[in-house]
């Protein structure tokens, strides 16, 4: 089932949550949408699933238009952020829920409700917690059954909020790969809601970056990450270094340095910001060109196999980072007070309009 | 390292037994201060009560509590807690759901005006009604013409008593549900069920302690108003004499054992609803104890 969304805005009191967003989801896929707290991600999620209505625009699914459906009458699975298990039931009636409150006619027999819940159970890896209690749940199993009960009433389509947001760091990384093999088995079109962005580009099919109400970029998390089409969505995706400097056709004079950017050829003389993520920042102890940089290293640190290196531009006096590898790190024999040349292997040069980071 | 952490510990641990120490007393001092005053003003005069109503012998105390006007009052009372209880449990669900789970204009001014009961002196709520529906009050003329009693008959006290006891159950329920939020209301709508089995299957379990609580002390207050039932009730004996007014009138008459005896029929009542209370009480923690 695909989805689309058209000129949707919507309003809470005087905080403008949507401004006119446009989007298509196409059949099949996972979609993240991913964002700071406060950009409209949950609130476009919950649009979609009828539990917000729009104040201008429409949903379809399908092409059908479903902007004045009521939540029940969408057939979407909805997980919430913080679970919202029905406490007072135990995990089979939870599961169970969705089909027992169907119109007698529709509502599979009490045999059919068991197997189904069973099948659930087992598909979430939770057989024989059927008689417990959420309270009686770690996060993760929670979480499961959420899902569960999500799935259980066959939805068109899934919507999950922050899904893995209350689990710690590796309950979440399990989890996630494990949404993602299930997403390729069932196949059913699924939207998650995420601040995370390492999250969003390790289980997304594509990508919604949003900030303030609006769509910032949409792609696979490749293009987004590796093309962001954005300052926001560049600094939002990951740790990255500024070089400001004066853009003059084509190349982005950084104190002697030039950098090329070949993307603004019919630029003069503008101000500009050069953005490289601290892997695309190569590190020498002679400078073997003149568009090196002079740095001097203030700090390094490394985590697992990786070093990251803090260094001042001599020029600019702005701080600079550095990701590289331990062998790298170790030939290099870097230490406190080094003056070292950093070459940007990589670079996206944007013209700062209003924003400011 | 190890050494130091050890003796600071050590001087922590020093000053948390003399803070205990301190604390030890100022608890001795206020539960004393608690237990003084609750015997002197609670405990002494229910037992008076009780010593009262049975100082003539069990006889009397049987007779005056059997007695027909003492049998109507028992009556009425308990005719006006049906009608009223289940009236104002309904109207609170009603309003606590309307306040904890939509945003609307007003919604302030609803919930100081569901705190107005108390705030009003039950005489003078009982005076509003008698300037409303006697006979010379500003509906009395259409109440004579289509034949309806309010003033001075049952429907008068009900009408009192459920203005009295209007914000008991909504009171409790408020906050309750307030802290539970509606996301398993959206739940359960986001799978299909209805308005009716939503409420009906998660939000009553949710709720079902804190309104049961809510009941219970509007019940206490329906049996025991005295100030606004009195006003409007015009203590026809053996038509509109409730518990409470009952107990006064023998008093002043001063049949004071047959009064007591009366006295003491309610506070079992109250004592009872104070068990019940306390059940629910604990009933509730231990809920919330394994509660997510």
């Amino acid at each position: 089932m695909s989805i689309q969304i058209q000129k949707v805005s919507k309003a809470f009191g005087t905080f403008q949550a949507l401004k006119n967003i446009n989007l298509d989801i196409p059949d099949g896929k996972l979609v993240a949408l991913l964002g700071p707290s406060g950009s409209g991600k949950t609130t476009l999620l919950r649009v979609i699933a009828g539990l917000e209505t729009a104040d201008e625009g429409a949903i379809l699914f399908d092409g059908v238009d479903l902007t004045n459906a009521h939540v029940s009458n969408r057939e979407v699975g909805f997980v919430f952020q913080h679970y919202a298990l029905f406490k007072h039931m135990t995990v089979f009636e939870n599961i169970a829920f969705g089909l027992k409150v169907r119109k007698k006619r529709d509502r599979p027999s009490a045999s059919a409700i068991k197997e189904k819940v069973n099948e659930l159970l087992q598909l979430v890896k939770l057989e024989g917690f059927a008689e417990r209690y959420p309270s009686q749940l770690s996060g993760g199993q929670r979480q499961r059954v959420a899902l569960a009960r999500a799935l259980a009433v066959e939805p068109r389509i899934l919507l999950l909020d922050e899904p893995f947001g209350a689990l710690d760091a590796k309950v979440r990384k399990e989890l996630r790969r494990w949404l993602r093999k299930l997403h390729d088995e069932v196949h059913m079109t699924s939207v998650f809601v995420t601040h995370d962005q390492e999250e969003a580009l390790d289980v997304a099919d594509q990508i919604v970056v949003m900030n303030e109400g609006k769509i910032e970029q949409l792609g696979t998390p490749d293009e987004v990450y590796d093309h962001p089409a954005s300052p926001f969505v560049y600094d939002f995706l990951g740790n990255v270094n500024l070089f400001r400097g004066r853009l003059n056709q084509g190349k982005l004079n950084v104190g002697s340095a030039q950098i090329e950017a070949p993307e603004h050829l019919d630029a003069t003389n503008l101000e500009a910001v050069g953005y490289v993520r601290p892997h695309h920042l190569s590190i020498e102890k002679v400078q073997k060109s003149k568009d090196s940089i002079p740095a001097i290293v203030i700090f390094s640190h490394s985590v697992g196999p990786v070093v990251y290196i803090e260094m001042k531009l001599q020029d600019s006096e702005e701080y600079v980072e550095a990701e590289i590898s331990k062998e790298e790190f170790s030939g290099l024999d870097l230490k406190k007070g080094d003056v070292v040349y950093v070459y940007p292997k990589k670079v996206k040069v944007f013209i700062p309009e209003d924003f400011v980071i | 390292m190890e050494p130091h952490l050890s003796k600071s510990i050590e001087q922590m641990s020093i000053r948390k037994r003399k803070d205990s120490k301190e604390s030890k007393l100022v608890k001795v001092v206020l539960i004393s201060i608690a237990i003084l005053y609750l015997s002197l003003l609670l405990f002494v005069p229910l037992t008076a009560i009780f010593v009262k109503a049975f100082e003539q012998g069990v006889e009397v105390y049987l007779a005056a509590i059997t007695e027909s006007d003492a049998l109507s009052a028992i009556r009425l009372t308990l005719l006006v807690a049906i009608i009223v209880v289940p009236l104002n449990t309904i109207f609170g669900v009603a309003a606590a759901w309307a306040v904890t789970k939509f945003h609307f204009k007003g919604k302030q001014i609803l919930l100081s005006l569901l705190e107005l009961p108390f705030a009003v002196s039950p005489v003078i709520a009982g005076l509003v009604f008698v300037l409303l529906f006697s006979p010379r009050g500003v509906l009395g003329p259409w109440l004579v013409d289509s034949g309806m009693k309010i003033i001075f008959s049952v429907p008068g006290i009900i009408i009192a008593t459920i203005f009295v006891t209007v914000p008991f159950v909504a009171r409790e329920l408020i906050p309750v549900m307030q802290a539970q939020g509606t996301s398993e209301e959206e739940a359960a709508v986001s799978l299909g069920a209805n308005g009716w089995q939503m409420f009906w299957r998660v939000t009553l379990p949710n709720i079902k302690w804190g309104l049961l609580y809510g009941m219970i002390l509007c019940n206490a207050r329906a049996i025991g108003e005295f100030g606004a039932v009195s006003v409007v009730s015009g203590r026809i004996r053996g038509m509109t004499n409730t518990m409470p007014l009952h107990v006064e009138i023998l008093y002043n008459e001063y049949q004071f054992a047959a009064s007591f005896a009366v006295a003491s029929l309610m506070s079992i009542m109250a004592i009872i609803t104070l068990i019940i209370k306390s059940m629910i009480e604990w009933k509730t923690n231990k809920q919330e104890g394994k509660g997510v």
